[in-house]
């Protein structure tokens, strides 16, 4: 073990530096506390306007411009309009769970930084020391564990609004997390069996040659779609489905306490971003072309320039998924993760150990088994994934075509919109009365209405349309 | 690494707590001396969806979370035990024994995984 960890030292150069995480002076710290805390805050806001800008382009539309150049102090500006608005706490509330709980949610998110490399080893004040906080042994599992901490925000937040929606969202959305938590975890098993090591320095010192992502594509893949479903955005934002859950567990929240909620979940993005980039994109190290053409890319300063336009790549993904995916069902989501991704991950690890493990023992084939069994294997997880967003249309037309056409004689069974005293959607095969609006635009046969029994008043509707049509 | 060193990488977490129970308690005390406070018995009221609620807002919920969260312990755990694993793995020492051990484990895992399958818990209702 010490043998092995003296090689370490000698292949990687922030082990092989004498400085270690302890011994910076505590003023210089603080310093990087404040620091980190101030760099996730103007994050947040940049990644909000980044968000808007990008969406506005996807949709033709300009985004924010009037606040700043380009609209760029926007989200200060929504930001200090928020601390201005009145605090509402509702009378139904539990009020120190309720005034808790946007802390509770937020602090863990700004903890899990601590451990992330930012850079190499910069001068500071005259003082050589790491872009990094703090170097722990465990370092990813704590930042699993603040992760957890934080999904607690989310239930007390739910549970202390006394309020249904609030409730619904909350729990809806614990469920999502610890589902996808599972499945993050095994993808950081895979990680560690090559790195040997739970240390997010030394997991970046291992990747000078070759980037995990590259070693592990399906460990890589399996990560971001969890990374996607940790942080409760589109396609899996379930949890603030407008349609159905208001404004989810930050319903009854407002002011200050809403913009906490807000600023956790964009710097809860910025943590995944950042835990990606440092576990499979080789952290704060410069990509291959650079460090070919360029000797002094990975030192001083310059690593912090790597490791944020790496973040800024997975932040662009968070804001092109939301641009382009449709939201998810909940049994569409929950499938996703408890029937493809979990049983995929338990595979893939099982098999990287057993090919590290032939090679330990001297086998030589490694390379090809690997390489064939991850190709196939991420090709799976792609298809699947795939098939997750294409289903949905595929069930529609099998619906479609099931359905006999509108107008046949007994098609349709008779619907109760009331029944059992509640009003209810009908179920399948049941049709809905025609929407009287809708018969104008689609030419149906002579007699279409007939069979669905209240062709009287819907002739009327469609006549009173078609005057106001003419009207316009 | 010194025990001292060891100890005080886990105090810098607890550094960057005290900032962040600063950084809340600041905001809050700003947040206090800038908003207005007018509240009425409207503004009171839980806002839910808009329409007055009905009823007490904490409804029952559906079995099917807690199950989830059942399973989530079970394989939480697993990474528990999985992490050490995985970090010890290739030295030397730990051969071909620890993989079939982490095999059974698995396999252990994988079976109760399936019978939550067939037995139809993991499908969303």
């Amino acid at each position: 073990m010490s043998q092995r960890l003296a090689e370490l030292a000698a292949t990687t150069d922030l082990a092989a530096d004498p400085v270690g995480f302890a011994s910076d002076p505590w003023w210089l710290i603080l310093f990087k506390a404040v620091l980190v805390f101030a760099f996730c805050v103007v994050m947040t806001l940049f990644a909000i306007w980044w968000e808007r800008k990008v969406v506005a382009w996807m949709q033709m539309r300009i985004g924010p411009k009037h606040v700043g150049p380009q609209g760029l102090l926007q989200s200060l500006a929504d930001g200090v309009k928020l601390a201005f608005k009145e605090d509402i706490i509702v009378k139904a509330a539990d009020k120190p769970v309720y005034i808790l709980a946007p802390v509770v949610s937020m602090v863990p998110a700004f903890m899990a930084f601590a451990v992330i490399p930012m850079g190499g080893q910069v001068s500071m004040f005259g003082h050589q020391t790491h872009l990094q906080l703090t170097d722990l042994p465990v370092g990813v599992l704590y930042i699993l564990a603040t992760a957890s901490v934080g999904i607690y925000g989310i239930v007390l937040a739910g549970w202390s609004s006394g309020s249904t929606y609030p409730l619904l969202g909350s729990l809806r959305s614990t469920a999502q997390m610890i589902s996808y938590e599972v499945a993050m975890g095994l993808s950081f098993a895979g990680v560690f069996l090559y790195s040997g090591s739970m240390s997010t320095s030394t997991i970046v010192g291992q990747q000078g040659d070759t980037w995990f992502a590259v070693l592990l594509p399906v460990s890589f893949i399996i990560y971001i779609v969890a990374m996607v479903g940790e942080t409760n955005r589109a396609p899996f934002d379930l949890p603030e489905a407008e349609g159905e859950l208001v404004g989810g567990f930050h319903t009854e929240y407002s002011s200050l306490k809403f913009a906490l909620f807000f600023l956790a979940e964009y710097v809860n993005m910025v943590v995944v971003s950042s835990l990606a980039t440092t576990l499979f994109l080789g952290g704060y190290r410069a990509p291959w072309p650079i460090t070919a053409v360029w000797d002094g890319a990975n030192s001083g300063w310059w690593t912090l320039l790597w490791y944020f336009l790496k973040v800024q790549l997975f932040l662009f993904l968070f804001i092109w998924l939301r641009g382009t995916l449709p939201r998810l069902r909940y049994d569409q989501f929950m499938r996703l993760g408890w029937k493809v991704l979990i049983p995929t991950s338990l595979v893939w690890l099982m098999l990287i150990a057993t090919v590290r493990a032939m090679k330990n023992e001297g086998y030589d084939y490694r390379g090809i088994v690997l390489g064939i069994a991850g190709a196939i294997i991420a090709i799976l997880v792609l298809s699947v994934v795939w098939d997750m967003f294409r289903g949905t249309d595929d069930e529609e037309e099998k619906a479609k075509a099931a359905q006999p056409p509108p107008g046949a004689p007994g098609a349709a069974e008779p619907f109760d919109p009331m029944a059992g005293g509640f009003p209810v959607p009908p179920l399948p095969g049941q049709e809905l009365p025609p929407v009287p609006r809708r018969a104008v635009r689609r030419a149906e046969p002579v007699g279409a209405m007939v069979g669905n029994g209240n062709g009287t008043g819907s002739a009327d509707d469609e006549s009173a349309t078609d005057a106001t049509d003419k009207e316009v | 690494m010194t025990a001292h060193g060891y100890f005080s990488t886990y105090a810098l977490v607890g550094l960057v707590l005290l900032v962040g129970g600063g950084f809340v308690s600041v905001a809050f005390a700003a947040n206090r001396l800038l908003r207005p406070h007018a509240p009425n018995v409207e503004k009171l009221m839980t806002y839910e969806c808009g329409v007055d609620p009905v009823g007490e807002g904490w409804a029952q919920t559906h079995i099917r979370y807690y199950i989830y969260a059942y399973l989530y312990v079970i394989f939480a755990v697993d990474a528990i035990f999985l992490f050490p694993w995985a970090t010890v793995f290739a030295d030397p020492g730990f051969g071909t024994t620890t993989l079939v051990e982490m095999f059974v484990f698995v396999g252990f895992l994988a079976v109760g995984l399936l019978y939550a399958w067939r037995k139809g818990v993991l499908t969303w209702t």
